[in-house]
């Protein structure tokens, strides 16, 4: 990614799955310089890896983060308990929170559908790797015609499923079916997740089903979601429609597959690389308002 | 001789062979009669239970609420059990069948994800229910690793373990190594589910209890999925047969298991037909017949060879595309063959 202009520094928050892979997609966009990965356990993986990759590290957490001088944008991917303790002293300190846990203590944001409407925001929540997915599908189809009701099956690998998404299963059900009415615009929400154990690990899959009007302009929805791929595309590369949008009664049906970009967890983890990217994209937007 | 709780799972499991349209007249009626058999606990809901009715699976006719109290109104000794997998079913749910009487939850999930269970088994054990960790699929892990998921459950507050032989895939002795090795693994009772691809859903019962399984499912005609449950009436003559302690009476049962066929006749009850035999002994889940059947025929290979070698790959659902790899290779070993 090219860049001009000093570059702004960044700290990881959280050293598990995601906090992990972050560290390899930051590491590869000029704009940003990883200050810091914190975590809270010096046993961890995800620290041991970024201290060999030349990261500063430390497994004090929070406080860690806050000693470090020119951080401007906190990730944290700790869990959502800990960013409810977090979220405020980021903002005391006047550091840009993205949070990728369940928590919301900020405006929730996915970046083809609404990220200019947040750009002031200090704190954003990017909902969760099942919301990133399957939330521009149903924006798409509720532009144009009414949704009533939204449907979504995330299915993820077991593997790509670290302990901390296991333990917040209920906040992951929850806050997925919320942003589809909230940031996706259906009237009402459902999220189902399945985790597989299938070996080798499949791909992410996600099935999206909207119900709408019986008069509503089927074309249009089928060129409304196309376009909407095309945005998420730009940064997320892997994200591919399996099942082209069509109509069986009362609904569309859509499937998507998401292909990681392989940076830490293998390909299949395309769930763990949507909420990154995403991340990533919300920061560069960010940089970019703050013409830094 | 041990003492057997039984729970009848018609009215939950049985619902996905009836496409999850059980109405409540059917769950209150079927329910009446279980109960006057002395059923100890009777399971009902949407077939992947709460919050399971969606386009996906398939909408419920009525709501989880509607299903619940059709039960739970209809009731004076049994227990009304609810399953809950997480994911699906959600807190609210959970307080929602508690508010109607419910006294059971089984949280379930695939036998190698118990860690997604710890949240539901302690909101459930909050809410003062009997609760349940369900382990799916019991006959695609080892003893072993059954031993360490239902030790995590334990630790969550599991009340029992309850091991669901969903492909009825297991043979006795195989069916008692796994209740052996949880059995010596954890502090609670343990429970069995049985499938009956083989026939041998009853056996497996025997073979259970005698390791000290004490909870014992079944469903009234075996109604379910494929070849079906075990079959609940012909279980607790069984039991009591071979001279355990089983609340339920006989002709009681009996009774319940007609009342149900005449509720949603003219629907057949389970048969052991090819496709089911087939999956059951090649140890595949029964949703891929569609998926199996259609490859065979694309690329021009015997089904039932395609079937043994999903079962060799251990396949789980959702992997339509390793269907379609194995079929290709089928087709280009006869094709060589032919050569």
């Amino acid at each position: 990614m090219e860049h001009s202009g000093k570059k702004v520094g960044v700290a990881i928050l959280g050293s598990g799955n995601i906090g992990t892979d972050l560290m390899y997609k930051l590491s590869k966009d000029d704009r940003f310089e990883v200050k810091l990965v914190a975590g809270i356990d010096p046993e961890s993986e995800g620290l041991a890896r970024a201290k060999t990759l030349g990261f500063y590290t430390s497994a004090d957490g929070i406080d860690a983060v806050l000693e470090t001088q020119g951080v401007e944008i906190v990730f944290d991917a700790t869990s959502a308990g800990a960013h409810k303790a977090n979220a405020s002293r980021l903002a005391g300190a006047g550091i840009m929170a993205i949070d990728l846990t369940p928590a919301k203590v900020g405006p929730s944001v996915v970046p083809s559908v609404n990220m200019d409407q947040h750009q002031q925001a200090n704190n954003v929540n990017l909902i969760s790797c099942a919301a990133q997915a399957t939330v521009p599908i149903v924006y798409a189809v509720s532009r144009i015609a009414s949704v009533k009701y939204a449907e979504i099956v995330a299915t993820v690998s077991s593997r790509s499923i670290g302990p901390g998404t296991r333990q917040n299963i209920e906040e992951f059900t929850h806050t997925t079916q919320q942003a589809l009415v909230d940031v996706g615009g259906a009237q009402l929400g459902k999220a189902l997740v399945v985790i597989n154990p299938a070996e080798p690990p499949i791909n992410m899959r996600n099935t999206i089903y909207t119900v709408i009007d019986d008069d509503a302009d089927d074309e249009a929805i089928k060129a409304s979601i196309a376009e909407i791929v095309e945005q998420v595309k730009k940064y997320v590369p892997g994200y591919t429609i399996t099942v082209e949008p069509f109509r069986r009664k009362d609904h569309f049906m859509i499937g998507v597959e998401i292909t990681g970009a392989g940076d830490y967890l293998p390909k299949y983890a395309g769930n763990l690389d949507i909420i990154n990217a995403a991340a990533i994209a919300v920061a560069r937007q960010y940089v970019d308002n703050r013409g830094g | 001789m041990a003492k057997i709780t039984f729970v009848d799972v018609t009215l939950r499991d049985g619902n996905h062979t009836y496409r999850h349209q059980f109405t409540p007249e059917i769950i209150g009626e079927t329910t009446k009669a279980l109960d006057a058999a002395g059923v100890d606990i009777i399971e009902v809901g949407h077939g992947d239970g709460l919050g399971g009715s969606c386009v996906h699976v398939g909408r419920a006719p009525a709501s989880d609420e509607a299903l619940i109290r059709a039960a739970t109104s209809n009731v004076t000794n049994s227990k009304i059990a609810i399953l809950v997998v997480p994911g699906f079913g959600v807190f609210s749910d959970l307080q929602m069948a508690a508010d109607l009487g419910v006294k059971v939850a089984r949280v379930a999930t695939h036998c190698t994800e118990a860690d997604t269970t710890e949240q539901h088994i302690r909101k459930c054990r909050d809410l003062g229910l009997f609760t349940v960790g369900y382990l799916i699929s019991m006959g695609m892990a080892t003893p072993e690793k059954l031993a360490e998921e239902s030790r995590k459950m334990e630790s969550y507050g599991a009340q029992y373990i309850n091991l669901a032989e969903s492909q009825g895939h297991l043979t006795p002795k195989e069916v008692a190594a796994r209740v052996q090795a949880v059995r010596n693994a954890v502090n609670i009772p343990v429970g069995f589910h049985a499938h009956n691809n083989l026939g041998l859903a009853i056996g497996n019962i025997l073979a259970a209890v005698d390791e000290g399984a004490t909870f014992i499912d079944g469903s009234l005609k075996g109604f379910g999925g494929g070849a079906g449950n075990a079959q609940t009436e012909v279980a607790i003559a069984a039991l009591k047969r071979a001279g355990h302690d089983v609340q339920t009476d006989v002709f009681g049962i009996m009774d319940a298991a007609t009342v149900f066929a005449d509720l949603v006749a003219p629907h057949p009850m389970p048969i052991i037909d090819n496709n089911s035999l087939l999956m059951g002994y090649a140890n595949v889940y029964g949703g891929y017949i569609h998926p199996i059947t259609h490859a065979a025929k694309e690329y021009g290979c015997d089904p039932r060879e395609l079937v043994l070698r999903l079962g060799k790959r251990k396949v789980v659902a959702a992997q339509e595309d390793v269907v379609i790899e194995e079929a290709k290779k089928l087709a280009a070993l006869r094709l060589d063959a032919v050569q």
